[in-house]
């Protein structure tokens, strides 16, 4: 069986095209951090520092009673949402005063009055301070991943491919974060951690086209750069669509089975890997392009010129 | 053609019977079982051992099994036991001497425990748990130490009868002298005290400053983490905690997991307690240097207290919570040096009151100015006075307490005070029912995800696709297996890495069956087609993995939590399948296709 028919010859890479792609790119990303900068994202207390209950009531839960409740008790910010099922409310609070073993059993006093039959299936107590100290430790991580991976690609291949991987993996991360603020969705650790599974993955993508884009270089001398490159990502095209795919697969499943605190990490990884296999294409490519890169950045130099003068 | 040597087929088969092997303790699934475990921290013999077994045959339950398990006695029960009965038993017989815990036990044939294999350890996001990431005040921790300098140069200098005023400011001991004379000789005490204090001269030559150095700072912040690390290990193995982890993180910090423990609230009381007792004389004339006044408890009176602590918590080697006249007390026992000081001060002071005093230390959050603050909040109360009726030494009573605080107070003690005050800053918990859930829905999404893509690989690829879901599937089991084998805690997030690997692991396998398609498009033969897909897709395949593994080294390197187990199975998951994509299925090709005539390959 074959997704796509044996030998595809689409000009992904003409000028026309490639200024379409990039302003389609430049559109996602100015979108993304437009909103980023003006609606910001949605942290959880992982970053903010605060509270966190997830209750599961014997039967349908009434949000209004329980907001009523806590602000009785005065707390009177909290978030209080359905959590995947009827029965189960999230409550969120910000950073509290007062000592937490204290908060914790009044909270759980006020939840539990009306039934005594309610669990408390998660509680979470966050400083603000070790929120901020997580915001930046997953920021950072994200900075140092994409120096390390510019170097490799700079080590396997050549400075203009790194640009244009890391450009697309940038690209990538942006868009990915974006949607999460412009969705408004939950940002939380495992978001983060998603979006550097989403520039491994993207990565893995640009580089396996790169390698080919390497190998046509040579076997296919006297073509431009920009033929050498469309035919190797038409050759790639049937094998990044169905990885795509089985890793969307199972994506899918994880989003739909895998429960509700694990459902924001999907997601990331489904937009992560749908605009991460769109921008191993045309990002990655029409970067390295820009650059004039060509066959003649890809010869080895010889490594111990020593050696040459040894010759007889 | 594609001919693997029988060497390397054999050491595939090996690799496979050894994961397999490794993997296998995962799928006998757990029991509840009482972990007992002896307090001084020796070994348990068989003897003990079956002692343990005929006092749970007593108490009315028989043991599907019992072993010893790193020195610790293990006895397992059948699935619907109701071990609350058999873990208070046992406490009430033994608490004094054993640390019983109730726990779950994997059901694991004998032949298997002998082999020293173990499943995986699962997360507390997946078996339900406490995790508590603490803060160790190391202010506290200098400042206390400071105190004790002050008041040891006191007692020297006044021995060496040397006049002298010794105030403690902003870390800093300044000894005042009223007459310059005295000054070498003073300098000497102190240094004779402890010589790696920094002493400085005062400009009016008859004063000395006395600090701690950097290294002494850092030597006691050391240690304070380390004492408190010790303290709360010995907190928690009291309260019957099974597989409780404490452990330094950073240079402050101490994470505290606490798997299968349902209610914070007892937990964290005792965890962060800073609750111990300091016994004082009572300052009859009020008047003394040094003397401060002290508030009572509801019903006891304040008093003015002396400066000089006869005896503190941390010389208190045992306490035992009791009654003595319907009244809840505990008995104290202290250790040479305290006991040597209570003998002392009783001898000199028959007749005379002297008060026991309760110190805890909380923090609590204020709002100023929006902004949460941490304020820390000291009591010290009166709970008891009493006049010395007699001479007494190491062992003793004390009263003012409810039962509850003497039973909190008692375990405190026994455990240890910790050497600097701790903070809670990071508390989460998770119930039991949503670790199940947790684990239910993880392992759900493995199978649909995973049933999905082999479905579609056999549908794609055929015969070859067949043969990349039986590497997918040791790929799985070799995961499995390195999860057993490090120990590492399985958590949501790293399932969610498993579920990630299963549908990259395929990566590897449709570059190479692509190439092989591509090469027979172009008129290769059969046996040379599969050759090159396999040669030619390895520069591809090794480049992709390792710029993902980098990804997630970073990960695991920098990341905390829940990140860090979606790192470790995603690093596993892309080594495992490295192996089983290439060499693996490799390996099958060549069994099946290899060195036969082929008109076509099936793919």
């Amino acid at each position: 069986m074959r997704l796509i028919k044996e030998k595809t010859s689409i000009d992904f890479l003409g000028p026309t095209r490639r200024k379409v792609a990039i302003s389609l790119s430049v559109l996602l990303v100015v979108v993304s951090l437009v909103s980023l900068a003006t609606r910001g994202l949605e942290f959880g207390i992982d970053f903010t520092g605060g509270i966190l209950l997830e209750v599961g009531y014997q039967q349908a839960a009434d949000l209004e009673g329980i907001r009523g409740d806590l602000a009785s008790e005065g707390y009177l910010n909290a978030q209080v949402q359905r959590f995947g099922a009827d029965n189960v409310v999230l409550v969120r609070l910000p950073p509290q005063e007062g000592d937490v073993d204290q908060i914790r059993s009044r909270l759980q006093e006020t939840l539990q009055a009306d039934d005594s039959n309610t669990v408390l299936r998660r509680v979470e107590f966050v400083s603000p301070q070790v929120g901020s100290e997580l915001a930046e430790r997953g920021a950072l991580a994200m900075v140092v991943a994409l120096m390390m991976i510019f170097v490799y690609v700079m080590i396997r291949f050549q400075w203009k491919f790194s640009a244009g991987a890391v450009a697309a993996l940038a690209h990538d991360a942006i868009v990915t974060v974006g949607f999460f603020s412009i969705f408004g969705l939950p940002f939380d650790l495992t978001v983060v951690a998603a979006v550097l599974a989403v520039i491994g993955y993207s990565l893995n993508d640009t580089v396996v086209a790169f390698d080919r884009i390497r190998e046509n270089f040579f076997a296919l001398r006297g073509m431009t750069a920009e033929e050498a490159m469309n035919i190797s990502i038409n050759e790639m095209l049937a094998r990044t669509l169905i990885t795509g795919m089985t890793t969307l697969l199972v994506l899918v499943a994880l989003l739909v089975l895998g429960g509700e605190s694990i459902g924001p990490f999907s997601i990331a990884l489904i937009v992560g890997i749908i605009v991460g296999t769109y921008s191993s294409i045309y990002t990655a490519s029409a970067t390295a392009l820009m650059l004039n890169v060509n066959a003649q950045d890809l010869i080895e130099p010889i490594k111990d010129p020593s050696l040459i003068d040894d010759l007889p | 053609m594609n001919k693997y040597p029988s060497w390397l087929n054999l050491l595939v088969l090996v690799i496979l019977l050894a994961g397999c092997l490794l993997a296998l303790p995962n799928i006998y699934g757990s029991v509840p079982a009482v972990q007992i475990a002896n307090t001084d921290g020796t070994d348990y013999d068989e003897a003990r051992l079956n002692e343990f077994v005929l006092a749970v045959e007593k108490l009315g339950a028989t043991p599907e099994a019992a072993f010893l398990q790193d020195g610790r006695a293990v006895l397992r029960f059948a699935t619907d036991t109701n071990l609350a009965p058999i873990g208070d038993g046992l406490k009430d017989r033994y608490g004094r001497v054993a640390n019983v815990a109730q726990t779950l036990a994997p059901k694991l044939p004998e032949w298997v425990r002998d082999l020293g294999l173990s499943p995986m350890s699962l997360g507390l996001d997946l078996r339900g748990g406490v995790y508590v990431l603490l803060e160790v005040d190391m202010n506290t921790a200098i400042d206390t130490r400071m105190a004790l300098y002050q008041q040891a140069f006191e007692d020297s200098l006044s021995d060496a009868k040397i006049r002298r005023r010794v105030d403690l400011n902003d870390r800093i001991i300044t000894v005042r002298l009223t007459t310059s004379d005295d000054l070498e000789k003073a300098r000497e005490v102190i240094q004779r005290s402890d010589a790696d204090l920094l002493i400085s001269d005062g400009s009016d030559g008859k004063s000395l400053s006395v600090r701690m150095s950097e290294m002494q700072i850092q030597a006691r912040q050391d240690f304070a983490i380390e004492q408190n690390i010790t303290t709360l290990r010995n907190r928690v193995d009291q309260l019957g905690v099974a597989e409780p982890l404490v452990q330094r993180q950073g240079l402050d910090r101490i994470v505290v997991q606490l798997p299968g423990v349902q209610d914070p609230n007892e937990i964290n009381k005792i965890l962060t307690a800073t609750a111990t007792l300091e016994f004082r004389l009572v300052d009859q004339s009020g008047t003394e240097p040094g003397s401060r006044r002290y508030p009572g408890r509801v019903g006891e009176q304040a008093q003015v207290l002396k400066r000089k602590v006869i005896a503190s918590g941390d010389q208190i080697v045992d306490a035992a919570a009791g009654f003595s006249e319907g009244q809840p007390i505990v008995s104290i026992r202290l250790d040479s040096a305290g006991g040597e000081s209570m003998l002392q001060t009783t001898m000199e002071n028959l007749k005379k009151p002297m008060s026991t005093v309760f110190i805890e230390t909380r923090r609590e959050a204020v709002k100023v100015g929006g902004e949460i603050e941490y304020r820390e909040i000291k009591t010290e109360e009166i709970i008891n006075t009493a006049t010395i009726q007699g001479i007494f030494k190491n062992n003793f009573q004390i009263s003012g307490l409810s039962p509850g605080e003497a039973a909190d107070l008692a375990l405190l003690l026994r455990a240890g005070a910790l050497a600097a005050p701790v903070f809670k800053i990071d508390e989460r918990t998770i119930g039991p029912s949503l670790g199940q859930d947790n684990i239910d829905r993880g392992f759900n999404a493995i199978k649909i995800g995973f049933l999905a893509v082999i479905l579609f690989m056999v549908v794609y690829y055929r015969a070859f696709g067949l043969i990349a879901n039986v590497a997918l599937f040791s790929n799985l089991v070799f995961i499995v297996a390195m999860l057993s084998v490090l120990q590492a805690s399985l958590t949501l997030p790293g399932i969610a890495g498993i579920v990630l690997t299963v549908g990259m692991a395929v990566d590897a396998n449709v570059l190479i069956f692509e190439r092989i398609r591509e090469e027979l498009a172009d008129g290769v033969s059969p046996q040379a087609a599969i050759h090159a897909g396999y040669e030619k897709a390895l520069s591809s395949i090794a480049d992709a993995n390792v710029t993902t593994l980098i990804a997630a080294i970073v990960l695991f390197a920098v990341g905390t939590g829940p990140i860090k187990g979606f790192a470790i199975t995603l690093m596993l998951g892309i080594m495992t399948s490295m192996f089983t994509a290439i060499v693996g299925t490799r390996a099958i090709v060549n069994l099946i296709f290899g060195g036969r005539k082929l008109t076509s390959v099936p793919i």
